[in-house]
């Protein structure tokens, strides 16, 4: 799941806007046969008194939380949004799933063996997943859910996705040049699901956590239709059910008693509500109606200040960028390198994060956040200078291009409508005037249009934000290759270009991701701003909820309520 | 009389079609696609999107796809942006919701409104007018969405007395806020309208001829002064109340209720194009239903008009 928009707080009015974070995967190595996640707990408890950890429990196991924006959809197979994302997790279960630090444990799958060339992974399914209706979960729903989200018929935007599984013959099902039943996806037997890649793909456990791949019910999606998602049609295999929806207002699940492990779920009711207004959010959390909603832009100071407990900051897998046009329709100015650079450096983003932000977001001298797995951010140059350095170079760098008082550079900035992008915006563009004597004009667009803009190279500068796709740089890097569809800055380096595709086979890739972002600061196509962090107001009576789970894939099978 | 109003009837058929088709040619020109995202969709998988919901086809074929579907199946389309739902489903569900708050809002606003207006110019420039003529402007100049916060801090986290969002299927506690909200500035509008209308129809001859024969001041007021009053009052009240049963974006958002105010703005922004057109569709129908009601509740009001 992308950033559609990913500002760091939404403009109220607009779902799009909506911070869309990536239901990602963690690159882990994990090994076949994984212990459980509660091996903790010594004995199955009946009825609860206390949680894993020695938290004596409420009497009411009840969750509630706030929800940006109504869901697009609970099919798993057409999920393309956050909240859509956040409440499937709970009612369906994939062959893998995370822990609170976002580490791979089994799902409904108890293990997985790779073969040697690592193109071919088999799955062996627990024995006593059952979907909510009693049905045993077999590898044929995870078959059928897999070649639905390839096929043209059910069109989902997630077949994508499907590709970038690498499942054999992927592409061309979802061209339409072969049936659906060729992909490279075969039930063994009932217990046995067997997956062929076209090229090994080492975190390929980790995507079986995407929703996307959850297995899907064949005799209710066929009964329903487009409705067997509805409440009183849907059946899942998840901890949870679906009891009641309102669209815009709510969504009530509770505990299936039916999921294999439902013995050491504690919490029974689990309860979203749609709040577009982040301060409504905030003040129905004070007034004690939500367990977690997120921080309004800005609030974040104070309310630590007044609920230290409560108000909780992390760093999220998230990148807030502006990117230069550098195809052939972009400003003369911005193919010398060093009237980039010179914008770059005399952006102060501690002052974009602490006086704008203030929400503990860390500032961003290379594309990749530092929170994600196995990357070390590179020593730059720039991010070891202070502002006044930064500022003295960017001046001369900017002389020595030749623009100065006499022949000022001027182009405009682009950004989507909301509160934050425009603060940010002015900001920037205030420091480039009073430090360089930079014109750069203000551009604001409603969102569809800033899209359209961005994506056919009708801008100047323009703002960008990404959220992984899965807990690896490459879910990054990948946007400033020649071919990535979403490189809309269209910056070209061929060395950049051979040094992502030798990562995805190399041994150490890291070495390469650590190249790339060296080459990316010496060429600057992007001026990083800042990477995000997950704001919240989290009750204190919430038991586990993984605030180390950079991808923010939470399950509340794994949380309770404390007595209070 | 029913000549008059089956012809309005037959007239608002054309209105509607085009109110369709320049909404239809509108919402296409504008930049932008359902399917827009931060991620870059591969061609492959936008053509079949496109393809699944017809959108590949020339636009006068989508159009009248559409139109001959609205027309032959009363089914105005799947939304391309709730994947798992209908424009029928979706109205189904969010108009009740609006209808219900609306209505009562519409009630609240007009009993109230008249009631203050009425009083402030049988009363006028006394400290009746101007404590009511003071809570109207007041009231007037709070918009909705400075209201709503306000409402949710002082009776949900302060007071504890209201929840503080949802519907609820409509039980009263979570009625009182959106109410309150949504029919404020309209109560304002009609006080204001009611006793300016007041004023004039008692300083008018056939009020002071009924002075003259000595009526009691309560049977010139309610008989004779309240009709030609409502005149100006009910020619707002039309558009008000459409305005007020297709609901409020703000009243959806701030108190999460799940009418249809808030899916209307999110369908033009998300460039949900069925959903747009469903609504508009919906919206231009009440709004030529209620015009004719208002013109046909003039011509009871007013014995000069005939149709």
């Amino acid at each position: 799941m992308t950033a559609r928009a990913a500002p760091p707080a939404p403009a109220p009015f607009n779902p799009m806007l909506q911070e869309e974070l990536s239901m990602t995967l963690h690159i882990r190595r994990a090994t076949a046969g994984l212990m459980l996640s509660t091996a903790l707990v010594a004995a199955p408890l009946a009825a609860q008194e206390t949680a894993p950890n020695g938290d004596a429990l409420a009497e009411d196991q009840t969750l509630t939380i706030r929800m940006l924006d109504e869901h697009t959809s609970l099919d798993p197979q057409l999920i393309e949004d956050v909240p859509g994302s956040d409440i499937s997790r709970q009612l369906f279960e994939g062959l893998m799933v995370q822990d609170e630090n976002g580490e791979l444990e089994p799902g409904v799958a108890e293990s997985y063996d790779v073969s040697e060339d690592g193109k071919t992974y088999t799955f062996h399914l627990r024995e006593d997943a059952k979907w909510s209706n009693g049905d045993p979960v077999t590898a044929g729903d995870f078959v059928f859910a897999w070649q639905r989200a390839a096929s043209p018929e059910l069109a989902s935007e997630y077949q994508w996705f499907i590709g970038l599984m690498s499942i054999v013959n992927a592409d061309a099902v979802i061209a339409g040049e072969m049936p659906v039943e060729e992909l490279g996806v075969t039930a063994v037997d009932d217990r046995t699901l067997e997956v062929r890649l076209s090229a090994p793909l080492p975190y390929f456990p980790q995507m079986t956590t995407h929703t996307t791949t959850f297995p899907a019910p064949q005799k209710v999606v066929e009964e329903f239709g487009d409705a067997w998602t509805q409440p009183g049609n849907i059946v899942s295999n998840g901890a949870y059910k679906l009891e009641e929806h309102v669209p815009n207002e709510r969504v009530v699940a509770v505990k299936n008693d039916q999921y294999w492990d439902a013995e050491n779920v504690i919490i029974d009711r689990f309860v979203t509500l749609v709040i577009n207004d982040e301060s409504q959010g905030l003040t129905r959390f004070l007034a004690g109606e939500l367990d977690r909603t997120e921080m309004p832009a800005g609030q974040f100071p104070r309310m630590k200040q007044e609920h230290p407990d409560e108000a909780v900051s992390f760093p999220r897998l998230c990148n807030y960028y502006y990117t230069f046009n550098l195809s052939e329709s972009g400003p003369e100015a911005f193919k010398d390198v060093k009237v980039r650079q010179a914008l770059a450096l005399a952006v102060d983003r501690d002052i974009v994060v602490n006086n704008i932000l203030a929400g503990g977001q860390p500032p961003a001298y290379t594309f990749t956040p530092a929170a994600t797995a196995g990357f070390t951010v590179p020593d730059v140059e720039m991010a070891s200078m202070t502002q006044a350095e930064r500022d003295a170079r960017a001046k001369e760098l900017l002389a020595e291009a030749g623009y100065g008082p006499d022949n000022p550079l001027s182009f405009t900035m682009l950004y989507n409508t909301s509160e934050d992008h425009q603060k940010i915006a002015v900001a920037l563009s205030q420091m480039w005037k009073q430090k360089l004597g930079v014109q750069a004009s203000l551009g604001n667009m409603e969102w569809q249009t800033f899209l359209d803009a961005r994506s056919q190279q009708a801008f100047d500068l323009a703002r960008g934000a990404w959220c992984g796709d899965y807990n690896e740089a490459s879910t990054f890097l990948d946007l400033l290759t020649t071919p990535s569809g979403s490189n809309d800055g269209k910056y070209s380096n061929p060395e950049v270009d051979r040094l992502m595709l030798d990562a995805r086979t190399a041994e150490d890739p890291q070495a390469n991701y650590t190249q790339v972002e060296e080459i990316i600061a010496e060429e600057m196509p992007v001026i990083p701003i800042y990477h995000y962090a997950g704001v919240y107001m989290l009750d204190t009576d919430v038991g586990n909820w993984p605030v180390n789970n950079v991808e923010q894939n939470w399950y509340v099978k794994n949380m309770w309520k404390k007595a209070e | 009389m029913l000549s008059y109003i089956l012809r309005r009837l037959l007239v608002a058929i054309p209105t509607l079609l085009l109110l369709v088709v320049l909404c239809f040619l509108l919402m296409h020109a504008a930049p932008g696609s359902p399917f827009n995202s931060e991620r870059a969709l591969p061609p492959q998988v936008l053509a079949n999107i496109e393809a699944k919901y017809g959108l590949d086809k020339p636009l006068p074929l989508q159009l009248w796809d559409y139109l001959v579907g609205v027309v032959t199946r009363f089914d105005f389309g799947p939304s391309f942006v709730y994947r798992d739902r209908t424009v029928n489903g979706i109205i189904a569900q969010g108009f009740p919701v609006t209808l219900t708050y609306g209505t009562i809002s519409f009630i609240v606003a007009v009993l109230v409104g008249v009631s203050l207006g009425v009083a402030a110019a049988l009363r006028q420039n006394t400290w009746i007018d101007y404590i009511a003529v003071g809570t109207s402007f007041s009231a007037q100049a709070l918009p909705n969405f400075v209201m709503a916060p306000i409402l949710v801090i002082v009776f949900t986290w302060k007071l504890g007395w209201l929840p503080g969002g949802g519907w609820n299927n409509g039980a009263w506690p979570y009625v009182v806020m959106p109410v309150i909200a949504l029919s404020t500035s309209f109560m304002a509008s009609i006080a204001r309208i009611t006793r300016s209308s007041m004023l004039e129809v008692l300083n008018s001859n056939f009020i002071r001829t009924a002075r003259a024969k000595g009526l009691p001041a309560r049977t010139i007021v309610w008989r004779h002064a309240m009709k030609p009053t409502m005149m100006p009052v009910v020619s707002y009240l039309g558009p008000a109340f459409v305005g007020m049963i297709t609901g409020s974006v703000v009243i959806d958002m701030y108190f999460s209720t799940g009418g249809i105010g808030l899916f209307y703005v999110n369908s033009a922004l998300n460039r949900d194009y069925s959903v747009m057109l469903g609504l508009t569709i919906l919206y231009g129908a009440l709004t030529i239903l209620f015009n004719l009601v208002t013109d046909v509740v003039y011509a009871w009001l007013d014995p000069k008009i005939r149709y």
